[in-house]
């Protein structure tokens, strides 16, 4: 008994001391240093060599809100198509991964990438000093406004027209911040999608939905009895949301992007879908 | 506070890390403090307030008629059957059927975007689908606590020349109340807590503000924790409610 007290206050005092130098030794701090550097430049030598870290390995997972016409929305059998899609199938050939789509709300969509549970969120996404915050974006691939879509006989002619008025939004959506910034929240109601903001539309129960360009066309031109103002709400660039501080995904991302851009395919995609007029 | 907010989210935007505690102050302040957020969320709880006591009203008043009638035609005297009562109770069939086999969600969605289909007012819209909802549950707990009444209590206070309606008020419904209390108090808990699903129809009410915030931050924890910990301290409040009140009906209780 006496032998093991004794062992463990002298191992005590040993511990005791080794915390006192700890201070004092640069040489192991700095040997330190040394192999954690080793060990980075390894990481990225590997990293480079094989592939991207992924959510999915071997897998470009993108959560989206396939809702959203001709971006993203769903076909007859069950698939997924839109310009999106298109880009993000592109991309991922680049990059060498198959791509994984996740549909989901809008809201969730953006939590998904931002949380790491898709690798990426392509739905629309416009950038924002707020989405800044939490989120790191690609280089813009598309450009949006804001529309108004009103029934064709609605008084509303303008912008100023919607103040007092019941605006439709999509959850999440740019439409529904500026809106509510600009009108009061008691004056917009959000929906989880944009079809079901424009089905409220069509049954009166708001007096006009805000929403992007390109779906309020495709929704105005399912609906007879709906039209877009010619005024816009607002301007935007649409981007690659992903999670923040995922630069490298983020890189190889806009390197395809640029690629895409200068061989044509991403203008060739947008024209499959938007009709110039 | 405002100050350091500001300051802290400037910090956030030009990509620097911050410690733990300035994180969750960031997180706190924008989720409930900053340009007066807390107030949405009162009036969040407000409505949902609202929807669950018309709600409820609704659905222990069509309860007890749908009961009423269930008992009333499964207690007639064999070989007389009432043509009316026959009809009613035939009704009363398909709607707890009907109700009960389909999600709260689809009738929601179908109250607003069929039935109500012009009404702008959602709050109500939603409070009525969830009052009908809640109505075929309860009629079916209303109905079970008149049925576990002994029948000898109907026979007494018929051959003391009580009628039927009489003994059903005086004696049999008094009775029942006590055995129906809790399963009505977990009816009515689920009422409070579904009345956030009426967000997909538009009502505004608590989960509603709460998710407004979460698109405007893009920080979801702290809106739905906050919100989470309302929605348990109401139904906490609810529940001791309700055993004060079970404990006064127990006062001549001699089991």
């Amino acid at each position: 008994m006496k032998k093991l007290t004794a062992l463990m206050l002298s191992s005590a005092m040993m511990l005791s001391l080794a915390a006192c130098g700890g201070s004092a030794s640069t040489d192991t701090a700095s040997s330190e240093a040394a192999s954690s550097e080793a060990a980075s430049s390894e990481e990225t030598a590997t990293g480079e060599a094989a592939e991207l870290t992924t959510v999915n390995a071997g897998k470009l997972t993108m959560s989206t809100n396939a809702a959203f016409p001709p971006y993203e929305m769903t076909t007859d059998s069950g698939d997924f198509e839109g310009i999106d899609i298109d880009v993000a199938a592109a991309v991922a050939e680049k990059l060498g991964l198959e791509l994984q789509i996740d549909d989901m709300d809008f809201d969730a969509a953006l939590l998904a990438a931002q949380n790491g549970k898709s690798d990426m969120v392509m739905a629309g996404v416009t950038v924002t000093d707020e989405r800044l915050k939490v989120m790191d974006f690609s280089d813009t691939y598309a450009e949006g406004i804001q529309s108004i879509i009103v029934p064709e006989d609605s008084d509303i002619a303008t912008v100023d027209d919607l103040s007092g008025k019941a605006i439709g939004t999509q959850r999440g959506t740019t439409g529904y911040i500026y809106c509510t910034d600009d009108f009061g929240e008691d004056n917009v109601i959000a929906y989880d999608d944009g079809l079901t903001a424009v089905q409220a539309l069509n049954n009166g129960q708001v007096d006009a939905v805000v929403i992007d360009n390109a779906p309020a066309k495709a929704f105005a031109e399912a609906n007879p009895g709906l039209k877009i103002l010619d005024t816009a709400y607002a301007q935007e660039d649409y981007a690659i949301g992903v999670a923040k501080g995922n630069t490298e995904l983020l890189n190889a991302i806009n390197g395809a992007l640029e690629e895409l851009q200068q061989d044509g395919t991403l203008q060739a995609i947008v024209d499959k879908y938007i009709t110039a007029e | 506070m405002e100050a350091q907010f500001e300051a802290l989210s400037e910090l956030v935007k030009s990509g620097q890390k911050l410690s733990f505690g300035q994180d969750f102050f960031v997180k706190f302040y924008q989720a409930f403090l900053y340009s007066d957020r807390w107030q949405q969320y009162i009036k969040g709880v407000g409505t949902t307030l609202l929807v669950t006591a018309i709600a409820l009203v609704l659905g222990v008043v069509l309860g007890a008629i749908v009961a009423m009638i269930r008992v009333g035609h499964a207690q007639q005297k064999p070989h007389h059957h009432n043509l009316v009562l026959g009809v009613f109770n035939a009704i009363a069939k398909v709607y707890v059927t009907v109700i009960r086999g389909t999600p709260m969600m689809v009738q929601l969605l179908i109250m607003s975007m069929v039935v109500f289909a012009s009404s702008r007012n959602f709050t109500m819209v939603g409070a009525l689908a969830l009052g009908i909802n809640s109505g075929a549950y309860v009629s079916e707990i209303i109905r079970g606590g008149l049925m576990a009444v002994d029948p000898g209590q109907m026979e007494a206070g018929r051959s003391l020349g009580l009628n039927y309606m009489t003994t059903m008020f005086e004696i049999i419904i008094p009775q029942a109340i006590r055995s129906i209390l809790p399963a009505l108090g977990n009816e009515f808990i689920m009422l409070l807590k579904d009345s956030s699903l009426i967000t997909v129809i538009g009502g505004k009410e608590l989960l509603y503000a709460a998710q407004g915030i979460m698109n405007r931050t893009y920080e979801p924890m702290f809106p739905l924790l906050g919100v989470a910990a309302v929605y348990l301290v109401l139904v906490m409040l609810f529940s001791a409610l309700l055993a004060k009140f079970e404990r006064r009906l127990a006062q001549s209780d001699r089991r």
